[in-house]
């Protein structure tokens, strides 16, 4: 078994008196979708934060690719491989469907800025291939008709797919995802189960964050469930689903009805 | 040089050069604002400029390039001090803290008196003329809008729209900032510089708070989306009070009343244009 891609060690982060996540630890193995649930105010979207330095971890380490990213900013974690999206979309509305992955691209864009402001060959060759590459993307999730109209014009199942395409063309190993299909109907959540089993079989590894349980025990081949920030649970979706802790922990927040219809299916 | 442009440059060359200086202000204003960084300190960084420049050709007679140089460097590390407290803030906090700097500035000067004390500094030379001004605009210009169609300019894009989710893609926010700072910096200092070489008189009283909020104004009658817009405001906001000049007191009225027109009507200024890089 090869060394974990991600580990996070006793993460805890703390906002004035809430300790959002509570000394949570798990590892993500290389080639996984791995599931990350809970009920709603479990701590999921701050441990995103966290392992994407948008927050930092009060206590505890996170260790990426077997080196210690604790304290590294957000850019250099996405220069190392990881690559997020986020739960309430982020698209930058007022750009094109292009720019938007091409604004993901930025971080492998590596001519220096005098180059690019003075258009010498080196930027304009570098663009080129960057284009050509978003445009490849943007194929793959069938965005390529709409690549020159503004993102705010997009349909919701649309920007919910370039927020992932654009954290794609980071080129990630690890691709964070959060709620990746909130708010889309049957059809796309299978449409987008196809694409995140297309995109693992390229080589990228997953951790998601997702209500759907259909959903996350059809796609995950692990899983991690948190609960008022802890982390009450871990394993594949049949053990998780057997798990005792985790049928507390949904019918005690009132998502009994999800949590069943997701597990007898 | 004709005979009736030298009559006109005599008679209105301090309000053609003006126009050129104002639109150097309106550029430095655009480098903060197009990452949505509401930074007021332009005025703060053209009166260190302004001084420098000042001090430099009165009290030591040194070469004008080598004059406008410092002029962008003094207040380039001005910046990059005030940078390590307020690059974290946003929104009015950082204006506060901006406006917070030029008032300290102004004080300094005032109370200092190797450099005039609240006089000022005048019989400065008359060493910035036209081609020289308006040289540098086109030189600064070409460089801006090359630069906003280049990744840098979908950078600053990124940041201005959503800071979290530029970071997110690994947009090295912090980098751009400074940069953008120190940028607006050092052409605001040039912007001093040039101003104090053609009105031959600079005063602590000049580089204020309503200085600042004029500079911004020509950023907010253009709109940011593309360096063209913050450089038209500046020419039309400088250009009106002499063109309404039948009006006496009352024609800087009309500059009020544009400003509140254009964030009403057309809130991405006269130029709300969207920059297009790839087609």
């Amino acid at each position: 078994m090869s060394a974990p891609l991600l580990e996070v060690a006793a993460v805890t982060c703390r906002f004035a008196g809430l300790t959002a996540v509570d000394a949570v630890s798990f590892a993500v193995e290389p080639g996984r979708i791995h599931g990350l649930i809970g009920p709603n105010g479990a701590g999921k979207t701050t441990l995103f934060n966290v392992i994407s330095g948008l927050l930092d971890a009060g206590d505890g380490s996170l260790r990426f690719r077997e080196r210690d990213i604790t304290t590294l900013p957000p850019h250099a974690r996405v220069a190392l491989g990881l690559g997020r999206s986020f739960q309430n979309l982020r698209v930058f509305a007022d750009m094109s469907v292009l720019e938007n992955v091409l604004a993901g691209r930025h971080n492998r864009l590596k001519v220096p800025w005098p180059a690019s402001v003075l258009r010498l060959p080196s930027a304009r060759s570098e663009e080129k291939a960057a284009v050509a590459r978003a445009r490849e993307l943007l194929a793959v999730v069938k965005l390529e008709d709409k690549a020159d109209a503004l993102a705010a014009s997009l349909a919701y199942g649309d920007q919910r797919r370039l927020e992932i395409v654009r954290a794609l063309a980071t080129d990630p190993m690890l691709l964070l995802l959060d709620e990746p299909a909130a708010g889309m109907n049957p059809t796309e959540t299978a449409m987008l189960a196809e694409l995140l089993r297309s995109v693992r079989g390229g080589g990228v590894t997953i951790l998601l964050v997702e209500h759907d349980m259909n959903f996350v025990m059809g796609l995950c081949d692990r899983i991690t469930v948190l609960n008022f920030g802890r982390k009450i649970a871990e394993g594949t979706p049949k053990e998780v689903r057997a798990d005792g802790n985790v049928i507390e922990a949904y019918l005690g927040a009132g998502d009994v009805a999800r949590f069943l219809e997701g597990a007898r299916r | 040089m004709p005979q009736w442009l030298d009559d006109f440059l005599w008679a209105y060359g301090s309000f053609v050069y003006g126009l050129g200086v104002n639109a150097i202000l309106g550029l430095s204003m655009y480098a903060v604002l197009a990452l949505g960084q509401l930074s007021l300190g332009q005025a703060a960084f053209m009166g260190i400029g302004a001084y420098a420049s000042a001090v430099l050709t009165l009290k030591f007679g040194a070469p004008f390039p080598l004059v406008l140089t410092a002029a962008m460097v003094a207040p380039a590390i001005a910046a990059m001090i005030i940078s390590v407290p307020t690059l974290r803030l946003t929104g009015v906090y950082l204006a506060m803290a901006t406006i917070g700097f030029g008032e300290v500035m102004r004080i300094l000067y005032v109370n200092t008196d190797y450099i005039g004390g609240a006089l000022g500094l005048s019989g400065i030379p008359e060493k910035a003329g036209g081609s020289i001004i308006f040289g540098l605009l086109a030189v600064i210009l070409a460089g801006f809008l090359s630069a906003t169609r280049s990744k840098i300019g979908r950078a600053f894009e990124a940041i201005r729209e959503d800071e979290d989710a530029a970071r997110a893609i690994g947009i090295n926010v912090g980098a751009y900032k400074l940069s953008a700072l120190v940028v607006s910096a050092a052409l605001a200092g040039l912007a001093g510089a040039l101003n104090a070489h053609f009105s031959s008189f600079i005063g602590p009283n000049e580089y204020g708070f309503d200085t600042a909020v004029t500079i911004l104004s020509y950023a907010i009658l253009g709109g940011v989306t593309t360096p063209l817009g913050p450089v038209l405001g500046a020419v039309v906001l400088s250009a009106l009070p002499e063109v309404l000049r039948p009006l006496h007191d009352f024609r800087l009225v009309f500059n009020g009343l544009v400003i509140v027109l254009v964030v009403i009507f057309l809130p991405r200024g006269i130029l709300g244009l969207h920059t297009r890089r790839v087609g």
